[in-house]
């Protein structure tokens, strides 16, 4: 058995779910951070 | 660990640790899956595949670690009642789901090509699959307490929780000891600083495991600060409303 798709699978899976969490974590904190900077300027 | 509690004081620290921790995390796994891909030479017996080991074993480390994270947070929480542990619980539960799935999915499509089976009910895997479903609880419990507005984040039974799912943690790693298991037993020894591994196949694997942690470091602290950021906001507009 070929065993280069399996560890191609198990490399571009893993690839995909860092990318996705960091862009997740990365886009909520960028967000927040900036909505509360928003609300402090106003006072 | 008390230094911390003070959310600004933890801010000043997360804020620039942030960005070195997760460029660091990235060039370090990019170098270790590099190296695990085209310069650690094939195992004499599985060939290839064992090249899914720099991936799976940072992932059942950042799996399990992600629990004992959990714990230690619950413990601060419960004991010293400290203003940032269900913060930091609620920031490690995902990160920590996220890397027990790809723990049982990179070592499901190992499988098939080294046992010839993508599942076996056998005490690792199942105990791991356990502790995926301990996470999407803990998931749950949190983001309920959340919803009803508990102070600081998440509930004492959360907590509670947490501490109660650690028990599966030595079941997870003594599972290949106890219990007959398709499974390879350990072969790294942290305690004894030992390895059964080649030195040629093994370094690249430190630099996964080291580069797989920082950068579940930085998603962690940029998870707390979003949740920081959030109780600002929900703060402020509490104030606000009441004029």
């Amino acid at each position: 058995m070929n065993p280069w798709p399996f560890v191609i699978a198990a490399y571009g899976l893993t690839f995909v779910a860092t990318v996705a969490t960091s862009l997740w974590a990365w886009q909520r904190a960028r967000q927040a951070e900036r909505r509360a900077a928003d609300l402090l300027e106003r006072d | 660990m008390h230094v911390l509690a003070n959310p600004r004081r933890f801010l000043a620290i997360a804020v620039p640790a942030t960005p070195w921790c997760f460029w660091g995390g990235i060039a370090l796994i990019l170098a270790g899956c590099w190296a695990g891909l085209f310069v650690a030479p094939a195992d004499y017996l599985q060939g290839h595949s064992f090249r899914i080991l720099y991936i799976h074993v940072p992932a059942a480390w950042l799996g399990m670690g992600g629990w004992s994270g959990l714990t230690i947070a619950a413990i601060m929480q419960l004991v010293w009642r400290h203003p940032l542990a269900s913060v930091a619980g609620r920031a490690i539960a995902v990160p920590g789901a996220i890397f027990t799935a790809l723990c049982l999915a990179t070592g499901s499509i190992w499988g098939r090509p080294t046992w010839g089976t993508w599942w076996e009910w056998d005490g690792r895997l199942t105990s791991m699959l356990l502790l995926l479903f301990l996470y999407i609880g803990y998931i749950a419990l949190a983001r309920s307490s959340v919803e009803r507005g508990d102070a600081g984040g998440v509930s004492r039974v959360t907590a509670i929780y947490a501490l109660i799912g650690a028990l599966n943690l030595p079941v997870i790693h003594y599972s290949v000891v106890w219990w007959n298991s398709l499974h390879q037993a350990k072969s790294i020894s942290i305690v004894r600083m030992s390895s059964s591994i080649d030195p040629s196949m093994l370094w690249p694997l430190g630099l996964t495991v080291l580069g797989f942690t920082l950068w579940f470091t930085a998603i962690v602290l940029l998870r707390m600060r979003a949740m920081l950021a959030e109780n600002r906001i929900e703060a402020r507009l509490r104030r606000m409303s009441r004029g």
